[in-house]
């Protein structure tokens, strides 16, 4: 592991809070969210940025929990500006007003990703769990797009809601987007517990990709669109955070200093900490930087495989959470020797998806 | 997007960036980048070239005046290469005509 060479990060994300207005049962934050007591505070979070910038991350991700929940949010958009990294609001829009967007763009904010739970409002209400939430995105959308910001929708895509792909594609055009993201939940954290609900049949995938590529040429020109798979359908694992280490930074709203958002899941090491050590020693030397970075922490069949430098052995919180063991190979790599509890898990998908359990504080099972 | 056909760009048109990128000197790498939304490129010697003398009033000729006479190249060779390289920046969302 000391022979890596480290590279500086190019992005943080900075999850300024757990607190959202909404509860979505694919949510990406951990299973034991983050109070407001425990937040870092506005200080902390300058500092952070300081170091960040001073460190060689380009681009910075205000996110959340609803990043917009913090008072600070424009003082910290502020202040990433001076430092010469681009400001992203990754947002639910619930809480956007054309106050707080002219006091955000004034600030220098450079780009807003909006989510959507979906494209018609009762479904995509009874995933958020926020009744109104729709016409509050939409209006945020407009008023996004009226002042000229660039916008990204994103919509993350279950097996409810697969078949509207090219409908929600269509309303992001109508919106002014120039971008999209149609993102297939990922099955971390609140998604994990929400598998069964949520996961799409191999055909409801294949049907998603088609209207995929049949909106980027209708939509050529018009919207970029970007596309996210469910690695469980995947005969390779993802590069996870494009290697552990090796591009990503990611601050939870207390200050724990992350190679990916769910890597608090890894308990063999300890959390290295901003309140305690600066972002550049904890890049180069916490323990937990260093778990996996590279390619020498590498079983067989990774390490004697040619595509150990693309895809970096595939999620480590996955092999975790499927194998309990975060330094396994990716059970969604073919070449895995657990690669049949993949097959298993998707074989086994019941018919009738069982009731969400909604992501809010004190809800998470066991 | 790469099923298109790159629209031409006039010698007479003026550039800018698109709201939300802009072309800076990444000073940890050394290196000139393209900040854009949700990812940053690096620009390579040659568009970091072009791209610093796109200040959002200057029409492409002028562009491709001030580098002929810098590199002192023939003028088409050096056209060719800042037409392509702004029509494939427009088409990547970057740059606007």
């Amino acid at each position: 592991m000391t022979d890596t060479p480290v590279l500086p990060p190019m992005s943080l994300l900075a999850e300024l809070t757990h607190r959202c207005p909404l509860q979505c049962p694919y949510c990406s934050n951990p299973l034991a969210l983050d109070g407001r007591e425990g937040e870092l505070a506005t200080e902390d979070w300058l500092r952070v940025l300081d170091q960040a910038a001073e460190l060689g991350v380009l681009q910075v991700h205000f996110s959340g929990g609803e990043p917009m929940a913090r008072r600070d949010l424009p003082q910290l958009v502020r202040h990433a500006a001076s430092l010469g990294l681009y400001s992203n609001l990754i947002t639910s829009g619930v809480l956007l007003t054309e106050a707080t967007l002219a006091q955000l763009a004034g600030a220098g904010l450079d780009h807003v990703q909006l989510s959507f739970q979906d494209v018609d409002t009762v479904p995509a209400e009874t995933m958020g769990g926020m009744p109104g939430a729709q016409a509050k995105k939409l209006a945020a959308a407009r008023l996004i797009v009226a002042e000229g910001m660039p916008l990204t929708t994103n919509f993350v895509i279950h097996r409810g809601n697969v078949g509207r792909i090219g409908r929600m594609l269509d309303l992001a055009v109508d919106l002014g987007a120039r971008r999209a993201e149609i993102a297939h939940t990922q099955y971390y954290g609140w998604g994990l517990v929400n598998r069964a609900a949520l996961m799409p049949s191999r055909a409801q995938l294949e049907e998603a990709t088609r209207a995929v590529d049949e909106a980027r040429t209708r939509l050529a020109g018009k919207l970029a669109i970007d596309y996210v798979t469910p690695d469980y359908y995947a005969d390779q694992p993802k590069p996870c955070m494009g290697g552990w280490g090796r591009r990503f930074v990611n601050v939870s709203p207390t200050g724990h200093v992350l190679p990916c958002h769910a890597a608090e899941t890894i308990k063999s090491v300890p959390i290295p900490d901003i309140r305690t050590d600066s972002l550049g020693a904890i890049w180069a030397d916490a323990p937990l930087f260093r778990l996996f970075r590279g390619t020498d922490w590498m079983p067989e069949p990774c390490r004697g495989c040619d595509q150990r430098e693309q895809d970096w052995g595939g999620c480590r919180c996955q092999a975790l959470a499927l194998l309990g063991d975060a330094a396994a190979t990716d059970p969604v790599c073919t070449r895995s020797p657990d690669h049949a509890r993949i097959s298993k898990i998707l074989a086994d998908l019941p018919e009738t998806p069982p009731p969400l359990v909604y992501r809010r504080y004190g809800n998470a099972p066991g | 997007m790469t099923d298109t056909p790159t629209p031409p760009v006039a010698e007479d048109s003026v550039v800018r960036f698109l709201r939300g990128t802009r072309l800076q000197h990444d000073r940890v790498r050394d290196q000139w980048v393209i900040q854009a939304p949700e990812r940053a490129f690096i620009a390579d010697p040659v568009a970091a070239e072009i791209l610093r003398l796109v200040d959002g009033t200057r029409p492409v000729a002028a562009i491709i005046d001030i580098l002929a006479e810098r590199f002192a190249a023939p003028r088409p060779v050096i056209a060719h290469d800042v037409l392509e390289m702004i029509a494939s920046l427009a088409q990547r969302q970057v740059l606007t005509a």
